[in-house]
């Protein structure tokens, strides 16, 4: 065991999607940078996060394809029922983690990041400890960045364990549980519940308030709460979990009947929190805003030289969030002139079926006092929705009423989330209602669907019922 | 009963508008012959404008900083007997303010009755419709990444996309400074107080822009040991005539130097593309006054020693502060010299007083560590902070002419040498 010191212009704890980018820009730049993290590259994101949950989620979709003989039947297709090999499926699972965390580790390596891989503890704004295999380092440093991330939400009277089940354990299994509650109807929750579910798994959702996805509108969600019934999914809404012993769950329901159902496993769903103890960040005492580390618009803490990017800066904790502070900060410590002006951060959730949500909804733009026209297009009238035997779902355009500047587009239906990234750049750019439609959408997809709703808003639709002649 | 109109007089040479810069009377004030009405501005100077009649006076016919025709109806006054406008409250030759600025703009004539009732309610004609403002400028990324590094805040620049988007089209004009295109609104955040500029102020403006905008300008420095001219001006101080400042002895050099560069005592007029180099050099002294910055001029420094130089120096410096110059002591400058005195700085970068082509930059005299031989020794140095039009004059012109002025203060003795044969000549 031996003291090593390092000197260096930035140094970065974390290395989730945030840190690793910031390290990468960093590097290029030509800073001198120190990225650290007690586990493999990629953080929550590519090891326990939306990377292995992805992959999940779409061997369950493979599965239920098959498994469904009543839907394969319309297709003309017979087939035995499958059978799943659940080991199988998460080392296929653990394969692309590993090659994405390899990746990331290559890419720090040829941009010429050090690589620290320990036990950070910050010592002070400037000095960082970190405990390796080989003994302790001492970084000291011109720039900090924590970019420590979140960690799972743990309920004190269904601590994690045993039967209990994180995000993070729940995609660590092996071995497909008879019976599983979720507890928590947010996306998380939902996303790896349906995917269980089509996995042949009985699942129960248990929600303490009586909506699902709290972040969404009634008319989004709507689709999704058809389509867990028809998954045959138990919803318990506004109930309550409580505890847990040999496979049964007690709840209470808002009339406070209790009961207790069938639980092999328990997955605790209720939100995520800043990662700020564990590695001295609390020590700074640095402005907080609630739970996470307050931060400007370069992402500068209160303190000079400490930066703080992603989960660890609060909501909304998504990884492309994180990337592109870890791309501002890097700039901002090469002296370039940028802030965070970022006018959406998209959202995606893959629920089926999936949504997305770029800029506001209306009830948004509402209560901030903002006319505005919408406009709804369903995918029962796509015909590509209909190849793809998905027509639920719909595309709804919200624009100002003075200037048709496009402020918000929420899709949903079955894969749909690859729409995210053009309804973003339309947004980002500033596009107009016109800008949409004069854009020609190619046919047959879901995203013709878009321009539909944005003609709608506009005031002269094409395929709706009260379509009427353009002005 | 009867109106007597006062026209805006003729208060200089071939000068067709004069800006009106205050009033001194009002609507309904009895006036006296030569009762002070109003003082208008013309290039250089501020003139008086006096009541000819007894009476009342019943319009004013324009507001401060409005530029005036030279004629046109300036103050009428109700006298006994029937006035010069027969039977018109105004005579039939309009009043005409010369706004180049706003030229929608009605004419700022004040009526003394017979107000249009309508006229009262619209109080602020030129108040701005508000409209909804986005939280966040419509630009695209690039254009945003772009003003950053350009350092322009997007909510200064006028969008001409739909919804008001900015382009880099509408960037570019921003940072060309295409006056169309800025918004001139204030920032949403923080309150501005608007200041019309008139007066004096508004023809430093002018003059200012003319010569920054025609004139490419070259400034050139150096660094002159005055230790010689300071001692001498201590001995020449301590006898009874007037004191003496740096200024005599700078402008008895930039004399020396024009005898071998006259073209430097030249103005440069572009329009017709004519430069006109004078035989008399005639200084123009930049001076702060009260008011802001005038130029007076010592005529003739030529043929003045350092003493009549001090003493026309103070004089007409004097006049500028106190508004007593004439408009002759104000123009006629072939080439201006800017001192700033105690607050004259390391360098100074100074804008050309158009039409000339050179203007010299006093900076302030200190005592810094030089290099001789093999030590430093403390030495009074001042640095002469010049600029040049660069289409008349080429750099190498430049030097020329502000070594010989550094050579003559460091030997200042050659100041007063009567060298009336060739300098570069061999005396062996």
């Amino acid at each position: 065991m031996s003291l090593t010191e390092i000197r260096c212009d930035v140094a970065i704890i974390g290395s989730g999607p945030g840190g690793y980018v910031a390290a990468i820009r960093c590097a290029q730049y030509g800073l001198h940078t120190v990225i650290i993290d007690r586990g493999p590259w990629g953080g929550t994101c590519l090891n326990v996060g939306c990377i292995p949950s992805k992959a999940i989620i779409h061997a369950a979709e493979r599965f239920a394809g098959v498994a469904d003989a009543d839907e394969l039947r319309q297709f003309g297709i017979a087939a035995s029922p499958p059978t799943i090999d659940f080991a199988a499926t998460s080392a296929w699972k653990d394969g692309i983690v590993g090659r994405l965390t390899g990746g990331v580790d290559q890419l720090l390596r040829g941009a010429g990041a050090t690589q620290l891989r320990g036990n950070a503890t910050i010592v002070d704004g400037k000095t960082v400890r970190v405990e390796t295999n080989d003994g302790t380092t001492m970084v000291t440093t011109r720039n900090l960045v924590i970019a420590t991330g979140s960690e799972s939400v743990e309920l004190p009277h269904l601590p994690f364990g045993g039967a209990v089940l994180s995000s993070t354990t729940a995609l660590a299994l092996t071995e497909l549980p008879s019976s599983l509650v979720v507890v928590g109807a947010g996306y998380i929750g939902l996303e790896l519940g349906i995917a269980f579910r089509k996995l042949g798994v009985q699942v129960t959702v248990v929600e303490m308030a009586d909506t699902i996805l709290p972040q969404y509108d009634r008319a989004m969600t709507a689709p999704v709460s058809k389509r867990l019934e028809a998954l045959g999914i138990a919803m318990l809404l506004a109930t309550t979990a409580s505890s847990h012993h040999v496979g049964q769950l007690t709840v209470t329901t808002a009339a406070g009947e209790t009961t207790d159902i069938e639980a092999e496993r328990v997955l605790v769903t209720v939100g995520r929190r800043p990662l700020i103890t564990g590695t001295g960040v609390d020590s700074l005492e640095l402005a907080m805003n609630g739970g996470s580390i307050a931060i400007d618009d370069r992402c500068r803490t209160s303190m000079t030289g400490v930066f703080a990017i992603g989960d660890v800066t609060g909501e909304p904790m998504l990884a492309h969030r994180a990337a592109a502070q870890g791309e501002l900060v890097a700039a901002v410590l090469a002296g370039r002139q940028r802030s965070w002006d970022k006018r959406v951060i998209p959202e995606v959730c893959f629920t089926d079926p999936e949504i997305v949500s770029v800029g506001i909804t209306p009830d948004r733009a509402t209560a901030d006092g903002i006319e505005i026209v919408v406009g709804t297009f369903s995918l029962a009238a796509n015909g590509r929705a209909m190849t793809l035997d998905r027509t639920d779902g719909f595309a709804r355009v919200v624009a100002r009423a003075d200037n048709q500047l496009v402020l918000g587009v929420q899709v949903v239906g079955g894969a749909v989330s690859e729409l995210a990234a053009g309804l973003a750049l339309a947004v980002e750019m500033g596009a107009t209602l016109v800008d949409l439609t004069e854009t020609v959408h190619p046919h047959p997809t879901l995203s013709e669907a878009i321009a539909e709703a944005a003609l709608q808003a506009a005031g002269h639709p094409l395929h709706g019922p009260r379509a009427r002649r353009p002005r | 009963m009867g109106l007597h109109v006062v026209r805006l007089p003729d208060v200089g040479e071939g000068i067709a508008e004069a800006e009106l810069v205050e009033w001194h009377v009002a609507v309904g004030d009895h006036v006296a012959p030569d009762a002070h009405l109003a003082d208008v501005l013309t290039d250089k100077a501020t003139i008086e404008i006096s009541s000819p009649v007894t009476g009342v006076v019943s319009f004013l016919g324009g507001e401060p900083g409005d530029l005036l025709a030279i004629g046109s109806d300036f103050v009428g006054i109700e006298v006994d007997g029937a006035g010069n406008a027969a039977g018109q409250r105004r005579s039939s030759a309009p009043l005409t303010v010369i706004d180049h600025a706003s030229p929608q703009r009605e004419p700022a004539f004040v009526p003394a009755q017979s107000a249009d009732p309508d006229q009262s309610a619209d109080t602020h004609p030129d108040q701005e419709i508000e409209r909804a403002q986005p939280v966040k400028p419509i630009a695209s990324p690039a254009v945003r990444s772009r003003a950053k590094d350009l350092g322009v805040d997007l909510r200064q620049v006028r969008g001409t996309g739909p919804a008001d988007r900015i382009s880099h089209a509408d960037l570019d004009s921003f940072v060309a400074g295409g006056a169309a295109i800025t918004d001139r609104r204030p920032p949403a955040a923080g309150t501005a107080t608007e200041t019309k500029i008139v007066g004096l102020r508004r023809k430093i403006a002018e003059q200012m822009s003319r010569s920054a905008h025609r004139i490419p300008h070259i400034t050139y420095v150096d660094e002159v040991d005055m230790t010689e001219v300071e001692s001498l001006r201590e001995a020449l101080n301590n006898g009874t005539r007037i004191k003496l400042t740096v200024l005599p002895f700078v402008i008895r050099a930039m004399v020396r130097a024009i005898a071998d560069q006259p073209h430097l005592n030249s103005t440069f007029d572009d329009e017709r593309g004519v430069v006109s180099t004078f035989t008399d050099v005639n200084i123009g002294i930049a001076t702060q006054t009260p008011n802001g910055l005038i130029v007076p001029v010592v005529r003739n420094a030529g043929s003045r020693d350092v003493w009549s130089t001090a003493a026309e120096i103070a004089r007409v410096s004097d006049a500028a502060r106190t508004g007593a110059a004439t408009r002759d002591e104000l123009v006629g400058s072939t080439i201006t010299i800017t001192s700033l005195g105690a607050l004259g700085g390391l360098v100074t970068t100074p804008i050309i007083n158009h039409p000339e082509v050179a203007i010299i930059g006093i900076n302030k005299i200190q005592i810094r560590p030089v290099w001789e031989h093999d030590r430093f020794v403390p030495k009074t140095m001042m640095n002469l902070s010049s600029s040049f039009d660069h289409r008349i004059v080429d750099g190498f012109d430049a030097a020329t002419f502000i070594q010989r002025i550094k050579a003559l203060l460091e030997t200042p003795a050659l100041l007063f040498i009567d060298d009336t044969e060739d300098p570069e000549g061999d005396h062996g």
